[in-house]
């Protein structure tokens, strides 16, 4: 045998191995992690989900800076998987460049629209899930005074706080929604320090029940809530289990179900917008074994009537993303 | 215009609590750059001893050992730095700089690999955290204290209230400049940081001196970072220090590297951070409404300005980020 055959046996083995992985789905994790309690996390389960039902196996990234993004997806994209689904509002631009280079393959993006033939773009309607859980917690409030804590001040954030003043004036027109932001760059996503004096300064100031929109820095804001004893709110995943007894709900925003669609659809994953509100299952609010006993029958009843009104398009819920402005809360 | 508000009693309490940590970095920093070592890493260590400190305090229940383990890696660090800046004379900004990488990769790669919650402890309770300290008959939920009257509201929420850690810091500034000032291992700290050549001609060694300086650096460092995981929070989360270490860096520098005036501007940063949470009693205070970004640039900005030379001049140590030769 020549050189140059061995060769071309060891290419055409390579190619071989390259072609049984091109069936396989990819996902790539934001800055937060996979284990982030929270939106990361949730992308995860949808992830390992799919792979136990279907036995599948599927690739996985990480990234730790910003720059790594565009290097990412094309690596996976180089070696063939398909579809490759990405969590997160920051992968927008990468992500356009890289779509375009690679029309056979598709793409799957959370939280961010890429206009693009080969790439589908999920969005969630948080304003209509953080309508909820507003209402929860004007109902749950005794005083009056709600809290929104955010994390780094985006508009996707602001369209949390948003819808959250809006459900909590839908029950109490006189309620006061406190909202303030963690800060202005990615490290206040992880700033829990941050978070407990934010909670502690809402709390001076008559909140009773707290929203934390805010990934890593929500940890001190849950924590701080429990220690002084008021009720707040997780995001994202279901997040109940951290403070039982103090964590009212959770607002679920359905990104495992997004991811898990995406991997189901496989290759045949369908270009276009993906909305995912109240009325497919996308956002909701949880109800489980840690806040049965501080959700009553009648908050419940309320909250699923509102739910239905707004999936059935009765009651419209302003989407601060729309037009930048929120009628009820002032930034 | 209700000048009065800018003294709210909930603001003043989150100062104590914001500037606590400051001042243990910033003091830290002071005895490493009084010396002659410069350290920017005071974020790495901070972050490193934060992340076993709650780490062990977990596994052990104790928060007390926790923060020896914390301390221990911080000043670990500390002779990391030590080694690379007095022993083998290298950079001391570089040094720094690999310092703060190394602590922000390894705190996430080992708490992730120890405990699998994605580069966070869970959450310390009971006797594995620093429960604050209530003094007798003071009130302990904000919202009583709120309905309280104004001797009631500073003896609860400003006095009471707050960790050990707190309570020490309280002790630990008169203590740092005592002993740089009054002893003679204080002037000679100082004089390693002026002039190391006349410190090693009056027969004492120069490299002793400066690794005692960074080890003091590392325990102090070493505290700041247990109270952030373990007094301010209950438990690690990656990248929990947030700049804090270079928000300290920048209090040293405008405090001129004397321990007095550390105080002073830590209490300072402390409170434009916890003003910057309130933007509603700055509005009340000067009646209009100001970003809070404004104010979480403010301690660069006041930094610059001293640096400036408009308020004084700010001359570091003579001798500082040189590595001492003996002999060339």
């Amino acid at each position: 045998m020549t050189l140059f055959t061995k060769f071309f046996g060891a290419t055409a083995a390579l190619a071989l191995t390259a072609g049984a992985a091109a069936a396989d789905p990819a996902i790539i994790f934001d800055l937060g992690g996979k284990f982030d309690k929270s939106f990361n996390e949730a992308a995860f389960t949808g992830a390992t989900k799919w792979a136990e039902e279907t036995g599948g196996t599927f690739a996985e990234f990480e990234i730790s800076s910003d720059a790594q993004r565009e290097q990412a997806i094309r690596r996976f994209a180089e070696e063939g998987y398909n579809p490759i689904v990405m969590a997160g509002f920051s992968w927008g631009t990468p992500l356009a460049t890289v779509a375009e280079e690679y029309p056979d393959l598709k793409f799957s993006i959370i939280d961010m629209v890429v206009d693009a033939p080969n790439v589908q773009s999920v969005v969630f309607n948080e304003h209509e899930g953080s309508y909820l859980v507003g209402m929860l917690a004007a109902m749950a409030s005794e005083d009056g005074t709600v809290g929104f804590i955010g994390g780094m001040d985006i508009p996707l954030i602001r369209k949390f706080a948003c819808g959250y003043a809006q459900g909590a004036l839908a029950v109490n027109p006189d309620a006061t929604v406190l909202a303030n932001m963690t800060g202005t760059t990615p490290a206040a996503w992880n700033d829990p320090v941050k978070g407990s004096e934010l909670t502690l300064a809402q709390i001076s100031q008559g909140a009773d029940v707290i929203y934390a929109a805010a990934g890593g820095t929500g940890v001190g804001v849950l924590q701080t809530a429990a220690d002084q004893g008021v009720y707040s709110i997780g995001v994202d995943s279901n997040q109940n289990y951290m403070h039982p007894g103090s964590v009212l709900t959770s607002m679920l925003k359905r990104v495992d179900t997004a991811v898990y669609d995406a991997f189901t659809a496989g290759t045949e994953l369908e270009a276009g917008f993906n909305v995912m509100g109240l009325d497919n299952g996308g956002v909701g609010y949880a109800l489980d074994e840690f806040n049965a006993e501080l959700i009553t029958a009648d908050m419940q009843a309320a909250v699923d009537a509102a739910s239905a009104a707004i999936a059935a398009g009765e009651i419209s819920v302003h989407d601060y993303m729309s037009d930048e402005t929120c009628p009820v809360l002032e930034f | 215009m209700d000048l009065l508000a800018f003294f709210d009693i909930a603001v003043l309490d989150g100062t104590v609590r914001l500037a606590t940590p400051l001042l243990l970095a910033c003091l830290a920093g002071l005895f490493s750059e009084r010396a002659g070592i410069f350290d920017i890493g005071l974020e790495g260590k901070m972050l490193i001893s934060a992340f076993l400190a709650a780490a062990v305090s977990f596994t052990s229940g104790s928060v007390w050992i926790g923060m020896f383990a914390g301390i221990f890696a911080s000043v670990l660090l500390s002779l990391l730095h030590g080694l690379a800046s007095i022993t083998f004379r290298g950079n001391q900004l570089i040094s720094g700089v690999a310092i703060n990488f190394f602590a922000s990769g390894i705190t996430v790669v080992a708490a992730q690999s120890w405990f699998g919650q994605g580069g966070r402890t869970p959450s310390l309770s009971g006797d594995a955290r620093f429960e604050s300290i209530q003094f007798p008959g003071a009130l302990t939920r904000i919202r009583d204290i709120n309905k309280a009257d104004l001797p009631m509201k500073v003896y609860s929420e400003l006095l009471s209230g707050h960790t050990i850690i707190v309570y020490m810091c309280i002790l630990i500034v008169p203590l740092v400049w005592w002993i740089l000032y009054r002893t003679r291992f204080g002037l000679r700290l100082r004089a390693v940081g002026e002039n190391p050549g006349a410190v090693d001609t009056a027969g004492i060694s120069v490299v002793r001196m400066r690794y005692m300086a960074v080890i003091i650096c590392g325990v102090l460092c070493g505290m700041a970072g247990a109270y952030l995981s373990t007094g301010l929070q209950a438990g690690f989360v990656r990248e929990m220090t947030a700049g804090r270490g270079y928000i300290a860096l920048a209090a040293l520098i405008f405090a001129k590297w004397k321990p007095w005036s550390a105080l002073g501007a830590t209490l300072l940063f402390g409170y434009l951070q916890a003003l910057a949470i309130r933007p509603d009693i700055l509005e009340r205070a000067i009646g209009i409404r100001v970003q809070t970004q404004v104010l979480d640039a403010l301690p660069y900005i006041l930094t610059v300005i001293v640096l400036a030379g408009f308020v004084g001049k700010a001359i570091p140590p003579k001798a500082g980020g040189e590595p001492y030769v003996k002999e060339r």
